[in-house]
């Protein structure tokens, strides 16, 4: 799966996460994470992440994250609302977003 | 018995609210696909309700997702996540009819056995926003076995009446408080009582509490997380109520062990509504 365009899912309020996803020129992944809570949970953070993008199979896209001290499962959603709206992906494969 | 005094509303695109509504402990958490959630954001609420279902923190609590209507463009997508994230029950707005319980439940099966939960473990309940739910609330509520309650929506049921909320014992109300309820007692179910919406008005908020109350509701939806404490206070037998149920408890296990078929406390008979009525009693003391 391939980011095709920019999009955003979630916001900057306290709990939240900010994700923003746009295609790359040399057709990588790139992610870049900002949290608050960076020192403390930065790894965990950046394993959620990975693990929603891999699941997703998402091979090529700018992944910025601004964190906010979100759980890991709004983390995991946000992230998956982000890159389906970037990938203008409709339909869902359940098995790839548990 | 499953209590079901409170029902918190957690809109489903409110990460904030998402992460800490089981902190209140209400009875029954219901995340919102619906109104709560503009139309650009569905896809995302859909999402983070399905991550937040399987979340360890909402495993000893009562889960409730409300879908759109399976006549729009969301409701399909939104029983999707529902079923398969796991929540236990699924609120129909806008019932109308049994045969919306039975189109729902059908799509219900369909799903479970689609994603391999046991077919039946989704309970179903229905919020009922128009005279003609009210009218059908009998039917609707015997619609299915797995319909576990009924809720009566005020705001929409009042403007289909052609009126208005008002303050003291709302006789606007009074006829489908009654039916509701009725027909959820004729089913063996629970009934859920409207909604308050002015947060800021807590004197309001406990004087419909106490209508429901007497009248004979489960409890209420609330769309604040402070109005559950209030809640589960207002519906908290008195010391002298637990008292009392705690020795009719006391006398009808001592006339069971003596074989007794009958017995008395304090000169009144005690028979078995006499009985589940104080076990009720004790359950809301111990859950308040």
């Amino acid at each position: 799966m391939k980011v095709i365009k920019e999009a955003i899912a979630g916001t900057l309020e306290s709990s939240d996460v900010l994700v923003k996803v746009a295609p790359t020129e040399k057709g990588t992944r790139e992610v870049v994470l900002r949290s608050e809570v960076i020192k403390q949970f930065g790894e965990q953070i950046k394993q959620v992440v990975t693990d929603a993008l891999d699941k997703l199979s998402v091979s090529a896209g700018s992944i910025v994250i601004e964190d906010k001290g979100a759980l890991d499962c709004v983390i995991r959603a946000r992230v998956q609302a982000a890159v389906l709206r970037g990938c203008s992906s409709e339909e869902l494969d359940w098995r790839r977003l548990s | 018995m499953k209590l079901r005094r409170s029902m918190l509303f957690v809109p489903g695109d409110n990460a904030a609210m998402l992460s800490t509504s089981f902190v209140y402990k209400p009875d029954s958490i219901m995340f919102d696909l619906e109104d709560a959630v503009s139309p650009r954001e569905k896809d995302s609420a859909r999402l983070l309700v399905f991550q937040a279902l399987q979340h360890a923190a909402y495993r000893d609590v009562e889960t409730v997702v409300r879908v759109n209507s399976l006549d729009s463009e969301f409701g399909l997508k939104d029983l999707e996540v529902a079923v398969r994230g796991g929540a236990d029950v699924v609120r129909l707005p806008k019932t109308e009819n049994a045969q919306a319980i039975g189109e729902l439940e059908a799509h219900v099966v369909r799903i479970e056995r689609a994603c391999g939960r046991p077919v039946g473990v989704t309970k179903i309940m229905a919020a009922i926003e128009s005279a003609s739910g009210v009218v059908n609330a009998v039917s609707i509520a015997i619609a299915s076995p797995r319909m576990i309650a009924i809720a009566l929506a005020g705001f929409d049921y009042l403007v289909d009446m052609r009126t208005k909320r008002s303050n003291g014992w709302q006789p606007e109300l009074f006829y489908a408080r009654a039916a509701v309820l009725h027909a959820a007692r004729a089913a063996r179910i629970d009934a859920f009582d409207v909604v308050y919406g002015n947060i800021s008005d807590d004197a309001g908020f406990l004087r419909e509490v106490k209508i429901a109350k007497r009248l004979g509701f489960n409890g209420k939806s609330l769309i604040h997380p402070k109005q559950v404490e209030l809640l589960h206070k207002a519906y908290a037998p008195t010391e002298e109520e637990v008292s009392h149920a705690r020795r009719v408890i006391a006398a009808a296990e001592d006339a069971h062990r003596k074989g007794l078929g009958v017995v008395s406390l304090d000169g009144k008979m005690i028979d078995p509504p006499v009985i589940e009525e104080a076990e009720m009693a004790l359950q809301l003391a111990e859950a308040s």
